[in-house]
């Protein structure tokens, strides 16, 4: 199942203009506030209607201006996850999970209420009413009711905003298992690069209506020419490592293909594949392997690509195939006789990726905001 | 001063009861429907509308009357298509008195009941949709339970100006003791007869007491309306 977008839809002074694919699993949709993501959302559930454009769910047109053709929103089967939840106040937890059941096709193949209310811990939950539950609670009784309408597709705009981090930590693990269970495309609205490297498989950059780039996510975080829409302390790249096991002093032993790195404890078991983000400004390079460094994790990389950014350099390093970013300035880059194909070591300053993967994710850096609409 | 009611004036105070409670009952959908319709839909003619359901609180009563007595009466245009196709009759009967008394009352009750849809968050009603409910159905699983209370609010409003109605009422069916005589055309007749005060004021406390009910009832329906809608 693949959604495809394409767009162009008209406000005052702003105009949307893009198309991009979202194919099975996860695609994140991320820009800064104003970069038009909640309108393509509301276009995809039909609760906007575009100036022109057309949407299909693997063929299936919803939206098509040139043909007229427009789905209403309770005919396109795609669930929605909304930034506020939006429970009814007047139904229990159960009859807002059950609700969009009672709509749905007879034959329509989705999930029962039990083992979903399970998978997202909300079974003691189920003769509450919305008013009395917490934050996290309500976002999973909403990702829940979207679910269990047996939706072909599902949108989520930025479900989790209005939670606390340590809510999120809670929530991201039960998103984790419906990508990986389910098999239906979601689309997800983030503007938490964190989020966006955790759960992202592709991954849309817009900027101001437009779309920047669109690719699997590793691929667009490492690119270099990402770095200047991310921001400068947002930019880095996001690497697969296998948890090897716990060391007697506290630290848990990641297996890169290129070598160890090694993270203050964390609860995962040996063998996961964990995503690891590594902020391209806590990545130092070195032309010889230092010795004598507090610094644990050093890596052997080969440079792949330079793209300058002001007084500064992006560098685009692989890492066994995986890629990798640094942000040096333009002196080091001149001193260190830096060019593609030269053999580096990487030295990455463990704080910055003891953060990521399932402890507690780092407190989100504000994005830079050159130009960015309110 | 006996505080027993005569027979003649319980009829009065039933006569009241009765043509309140239908003139609120049969008023209730279209009310409903138009409070959607001025709340929520985007049509050619809102306005017009808006103005019609309103005249009733800005014209003088006694023009309202006359003009459902041109309408409705037994020779008017509508009245008279009423009387030949239903055998439905409102000139000078309960029926009439029950009419003047929904006009009246209306514009009321659509103002309680458009306010309680316009405080319903209409993105929960989007949510609905995308959980496959069409209109009719967002309607009556999310609009409707969430203004019920209003929708009491505007009921127990209009009962109350339906209880109190006068010079529609006079005007469009007279005021015929145990036919059209209500409480309020009661207190009138016997304030015109010498001697008649102090019967009058049996009748008024009466009136006062259902008033005073009315307010409490929608107060504390009001109260219920905002926690309610606002979900806590």
């Amino acid at each position: 199942m693949t959604l495809s977008v394409a767009l162009r839809h008209g406000f005052s002074g702003f105009t949307l203009d893009l198309a991009f694919d979202a194919p099975p699993g996860l695609t994140a949709l991320f820009g800064r506030s104003g970069a038009g993501k909640s309108t393509v959302v509301n276009a995809v559930a039909g609760l906007l209607r575009p100036d022109a454009g057309r949407i299909a769910l693997d063929g299936r047109v919803l939206t098509d201006t040139e043909a007229r053709i427009h789905v209403p929103a309770h005919r396109r089967r795609i669930g929605y996850v909304f930034q506020d939840g939006r429970l009814f106040p007047h139904l229990t937890v159960r009859q807002n999970l059950l609700y969009g059941r009672f709509f749905a096709p007879r034959d329509a193949a989705g999930p029962a209420l039990g083992p979903i209310a399970e998978l997202l811990g909300i079974g003691a939950l189920l003769h509450r009413r919305p008013a009395t539950l917490s934050g996290g609670e309500r976002s999973r009784v909403a990702l829940g009711r979207a679910i269990l309408s047996a939706p072909r597709a599902l949108l989520m705009d930025e479900p989790f905003a209005a939670l606390d981090e340590a809510r999120k930590v809670e929530i991201l693990p039960y998103l984790e298992r419906l990508r990986d269970e389910t098999g239906l495309p979601i689309l997800y609205v983030s503007h938490s690069l964190a989020e966006v490297a955790r759960l992202a498989t592709t991954t849309v950059l817009l900027s101001n209506g437009r779309v920047v780039a669109a690719g699997p996510t590793a691929a667009i975080l490492g690119d270099p020419g990402t770095a200047s829409v991310l921001g400068a302390h947002e930019a880095g790249g996001v690497i697969a490592v296998r948890v090897a096991g716990d060391d007697a002093d506290g630290l848990t032993r990641l297996e890169t293909g290129a070598g160890p790195i090694w993270l203050p404890r964390i609860d995962a078991a040996p063998g996961r594949v964990l995503h690891l983000r590594i902020l391209a400004q806590d990545v130092m390079l070195a032309r010889d392997a230092p010795r004598a460094i507090s610094a644990l994790n050093v890596l052997p990389v080969t440079l792949a690509a330079l793209r300058p950014e002001g007084a500064a350099v992006i560098v685009q390093l692989d890492l066994d195939g995986q890629k990798l970013l640094s942000r040096v300035t333009a002196r080091s880059s001149r001193v260190l006789g830096l060019r593609p194909g030269l053999r580096l070591h990487a030295v990455i300053k463990t704080a910055a990726i003891a953060a990521e993967g399932d402890a507690a994710p780092p407190a989100q850096a504000p994005l830079a905001q050159d130009g960015a609409r309110g | 001063m006996s505080l027993a009611l005569t027979p003649e004036e319980w009829g009065a105070l039933t006569l009241s009861l009765r043509v309140s409670f239908w003139a609120v009952v049969w008023s209730l959908p279209l009310g409903i429907l138009v409070a959607q319709a001025l709340a929520r839909w985007q049509f050619p003619g809102k306005q017009a509308l808006n103005l019609v359901v309103h005249m009733p609180l800005i014209l003088p009563p006694v023009v309202t009357g006359y003009l459902l007595l041109v309408a409705f009466g037994r020779r008017g245009w509508l009245g008279a298509w009423l009387e030949e196709w239903f055998g439905l009759v409102f000139a000078f009967r309960w029926t009439g008195a029950a009419l003047a008394s929904a006009v009246m009352a209306f514009p009321l009750m659509v103002r309680a009941i458009r306010l309680a849809i316009e405080a319903v968050d209409p993105r929960l009603e989007a949510a609905a949709r995308t959980l496959g409910a069409a209109p009719a159905w967002v309607f009556l699983t999310v609009t409707l339970p969430l203004i019920l209370p209003g929708i009491l609010v505007g009921a127990v409003l209009a009962f109350a100006r339906a209880m109190g109605e006068f010079g529609a009422t006079i005007t469009f069916v007279s005021n015929i003791p145990g036919q059209t005589q209500t409480l309020p055309t009661a207190i009138y007749a016997l304030l015109q007869m010498p001697g008649g005060e102090a019967r009058a004021m049996r009748l008024v406390l009466v009136a006062v007491v259902v008033a005073a009910a009315a307010i409490v009832l929608s107060e504390w329906l009001s109260r219920m309306v905002a926690r309610r809608v606002g979900g806590s």
